[in-house]
């Protein structure tokens, strides 16, 4: 397993994947699933990917945020090489990848003008 | 491909008043007295409705088609909301159940949407904002002529008098019905949400992990099941061990289940491990140990079908699709001739949410709940396995984590209504990865055997061309074959195509873009051949070879070909890539070429840099002919970026391989999709032309392979005749 990224969640703000986890071995680590990212969608990557309509299918794309804000909440001005390095383990079969960078970016901008959380 | 699709299907409106004073306005595909037959009594029936229009002014439309990430629930009900003469914002979207007497084909193939739709969702659109002018006219006294409507209001011109459609809906209910075949439409530049770029309606359920798609799907009381099917296809169960499965935590079932009639595409023979969770049936599975009697395709294997496609192309053809003047005269005669053999694999379609179902049987009913692309096949594939009638079926449309194809198979619906049905409690079957990878209906491997000669002048005069595809009797295997009208047919004088079978055994179907995948491949990397052969501008032979702006058409009409629409989206291409005007650096090059499906002209160049085999894909520039209206640009160059992307995912690194009649590879490191470092920007661009509108979800994958490929050669002087990429050398840089 360790595939394809979908399950992407955060253990202590560290993307993980579900898949390869058993609940036994996260302890008290604090576990973070999209629900849990915003109530209300409202996290910078949530709002730059509604803006951007960045799914298709969507099925991969829980996964994609999660590593996404988990990119931004370690680099908060990641770099193309940064973005390469925690998008690269999430595979989306839609090849929704360019509006996924475009997404990083414009949650950067959101981020910097306020809905930092 | 070059198909046509007849809408000639006749359509009725119903409209009907709803409590509290607003309307609905369902559609019907069949005359009323066939329904009153399908339904008992008219009176029972409860219409899918396309149109609520609620009292307080609330607008619902239906999508009726499923949805697989191309972004028809989206795209369609703007078509209504458009004529309707409402906001976009202010309507709500639902997702229709699958019922083909009020929508008629709901079906997720071909790039059909478009096509089938555009003109019918408009009428009736169109009719519902006549229906309710209609109302305000009488309210007013006044001539409907002098009444328009917008935004869900209905004005009178002259004293400026304005009326809500929430408040009229009760009133037009009342009223006769306009025929739907001469309801006045919009004038296109009237247009107010066709053409403007919408998001997905539901992108906010996607970003915030609502639970959508058809693997969320939760029924109160259900147990979860896998399902063992013998890695040989068909293959039956001799015996198993399921006393040691039934004895594992959790599991409630573990049975046999007998293959049903002798269809790949059916019920299938295995073993059915049903337990309270799914991770322990998948447990439990793990004990499993089964006899199988693998059956007469055991012993296939991919390198044996190349062994004999080579041996079958010593020969002629089994069957001749088409002969046009005199190849062997005209290879004589050539100037330069150029001989090539080529191949493309077997292809999975590896949809990132796995194949599942959820099934419900309780008093002789059924119903499911499932991502198909095909419901109207499922229902019927489910009611002659279980035995039961269709009209005791009931399917609920759930969006689907990607088709591309694979869901147009209902084998995975099947196989969860046989075990609901079986244990008699709702049940949801999920595959795993691997299941999925191991049981698909693969793009159907190709060989294919050119020989081609251009003459003085670096003009294409002969053509053979022998396709080695898999099939039995006269009948190829589903995607396998190919249409005597396919280009470059009828664009040179002599020209010659024949087939020759391989024996099925590994069940095939149709991957996004069926048939055009593999063929645009083959057809555009020899057809680059033979420019360089001629010493020609790859651009300017393909202008030639196309020759005048005209229609190449069957003598009876069929299969017209636009050389002018090709002409058009090549010239353009060329134009936005800088073809023939940049020079790029030694180890890098352009590649293009175009190519006509599911009614649409797709030209493409892709920019490459090659260093030590190492691919860097530059850009990709995509010009599509969808004709007059792109109907929501924003997932248009969506799909078409995620078509061309596609095509470089497969091109690279993606090959089913068989072996012992099974396939070998099992997962994503084994079957590489395209990762995020290894795309490049695709810039797309649409030609709007004078032509009806069509669909888009595969048209602009079959080039970019083809422009790839010929970049490749530019950049190295390679030539790939062989797909994957991989195995002739190349990786991502
Ligand atoms: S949006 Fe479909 S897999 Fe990523």
């Amino acid at each position: 397993m360790a595939q394809c990224g979908a399950c992407t969640v955060q253990l202590n703000g560290v993307a993980t994947r579900a898949c390869q986890t058993p609940v036994s071995s996260v302890g008290n680590a604090a576990i973070t699933t999209i629900e849990g990212l915003s109530p209300d969608g409202s996290h910078p990557v949530q709002r730059a990917w509604m803006e951007l309509d960045v799914p298709q299918c969507g099925y991969c794309q829980a996964g994609q945020i999660m590593a996404a804000s988990a990119l931004l909440a370690k680099k908060p001005r990641p770099s193309e090489a940064d973005i390469d390095e925690a998008m690269n383990g999430n595979l989306c079969r839609c090849a929704t990848y360019l509006r996924i960078r475009e997404g990083i970016h414009r949650a950067v901008q959101l981020a910097a003008t306020g809905g930092a959380r | 491909m070059t198909s046509t699709l007849p809408v000639s299907r006749r359509s009725f409106l119903r409209v009907t008043a709803i409590a509290g004073g607003g309307m609905l306005i369902a559609s019907y595909v069949q005359p009323i007295a066939d329904l009153a037959a399908l339904t008992g009594s008219l009176e029972d029936f409860t219409p899918n409705a396309f149109i609520k229009i609620g009292a307080d002014g609330s607008v619902t439309i239906t999508a009726k088609n499923p949805e697989i990430g191309q972004g028809v629930k989206t795209m369609l009900p703007m078509i209504i909301a458009d004529e309707l003469g409402v906001d976009w914002k202010a309507v709500k979207v639902e997702q229709g159940l699958f019922d083909p007497v009020a929508y008629g084909r709901q079906a997720a193939g071909g790039s059909t949407a478009t096509p089938t739709n555009w003109d019918n969702h408009r009428r009736v659109g169109a009719a519902a904002r006549q229906m309710l002018i209609a109302a305000a006219a009488l309210t007013w006294g006044t001539p409907a002529d002098e009444c328009s409507a917008a935004s869900g209001i209905v004005t009178h011109r002259p004293s400026g008098r304005k009326l809500t459609y929430g408040a009229l809906a009760a009133k037009a209910a009342t009223l006769a019905v306009p025929d739907l075949a001469t309801v006045t439409l919009k004038d296109p530049k009237d247009f107010t949400i066709i053409g403007t770029p919408q998001k997905g309606v539901d992108t906010p359920s996607i970003v915030t992990g609502k639970p959508i798609f058809s693997i969320d799907v939760k029924v109160p009381g259900m147990l979860f099941a896998v399902f063992q099917k013998c890695p040989v296809f068909g293959g039956k169960v001799k015996s198993a061990n399921l006393d040691v499965v039934t004895a594992q935590p959790g599991v409630k079932h573990a049975f046999v289940v007998e293959q049903v009639g002798t269809s790949l595409g059916g019920l299938l023979g295995g073993v059915a491990v049903v337990a309270d969770s799914w991770w322990l049936a998948k447990q439990a599975r793990e004990k499993l140990e089964v006899t199988w009697d693998e059956g007469p395709t055991a012993s296939h294997s991919s390198v044996e079908y190349a062994r004999k496609a080579a041996e079958l192309a010593q020969g002629p053809a089994a069957r001749s699709l088409r002969k046009d003047g005199d190849v062997d005269a005209a290879l004589k005669g050539a100037a330069k001739t150029v001989e090539a053999a080529y191949f493309y694999p077997f292809l999975s379609h590896a949809t990132l949410e796995p194949q599942n179902c959820t099934a419900s049987f309780s008093n002789g009913k059924l119903e499911l709940w499932a991502p198909t692309q095909t419901p109207a096949n499922g229902r019927q594939l489910v009611a002659q396995a279980l035995g039961i009638a269709e009209t005791d079926i009931t399917i609920h449309l759930v969006r689907g984590g990607g088709g591309f194809g694979r869901r147009l198979s209902n084998d995975y619906l099947v196989e969860a209504a046989w075990i609901a049905k079986t244990i008699g409690v709702p049940v949801k079957l999920l595959w795993t990865r691997e299941d999925d990878m191991a049981h698909d209906f693969y793009r159907p491997a190709g060989f294919h055997f050119f020989k081609g000669g251009v003459d003085g002048e670096g003009k294409i005069i002969a053509w053979r061309h022998h396709f080695v595809t898999f099939g039995e009797g006269d009948r190829p295997g589903s995607s396998a074959g190919i249409q005597p009208t396919e280009f470059p047919s009828r664009f040179i004088p002599n020209f010659e195509l024949g087939t020759s079978f391989l024996p099925l055994g590994v069940p095939t179907g149709a991957l996004r873009a069926p048939g055009s995948n593999g063929l645009a491949f083959v057809f555009h990397s020899f057809i680059d051949e033979l420019a360089h052969a001629a010493g020609k501008d790859p651009v300017q032979f393909r202008l030639d070879l196309l020759g005048d702006p005209r229609m190449v058409a069957e003598p009876d009409g069929r299969a017209g070909y636009d050389a002018a629409r090709a002409r058009g989206v090549l010239e353009d291409v060329a134009e936005k890539s800088g073809w023939g005007r940049r020079k790029v650096p030694k180890g890098s090059g352009l590649g293009v070429a175009f190519h006509f499906s599911h009614l649409g002209y797709f030209a493409e160049v892709v920019e490459v840099t090659v260093v030590d085999a190492a691919v860097k894909v530059n850009k990709v520039w995509v010009v599509g002919d969808i004709g007059s209206q792109v109907i929501n640009p924003l997932n248009a160059e969506h799909q078409a970026q995620g078509g061309a992307l596609d095509g470089l995912s497969e091109a690279m690194g993606q090959e089913i391989t068989i072996e012992n009649g099974r396939a070998v590879q099992t997962n994503f490191h084994e079957y590489p999709l395209l990762r995020h470092t290894q795309a490049p920007p695709v810039e797309v661009h649409f030609r709007v032309t004078n032509n009806p509108p069509t669909g888009l979800g595969e048209p602009a994958l079959p080039p970019v392979i083809p422009a790839l490929c010929n970049a490749i050669f530019a950049a190295t002087g390679k030539r790939v005749r062989s797909l994957p990429l991989s195995k002739e050398g190349f990786r991502w840089a």
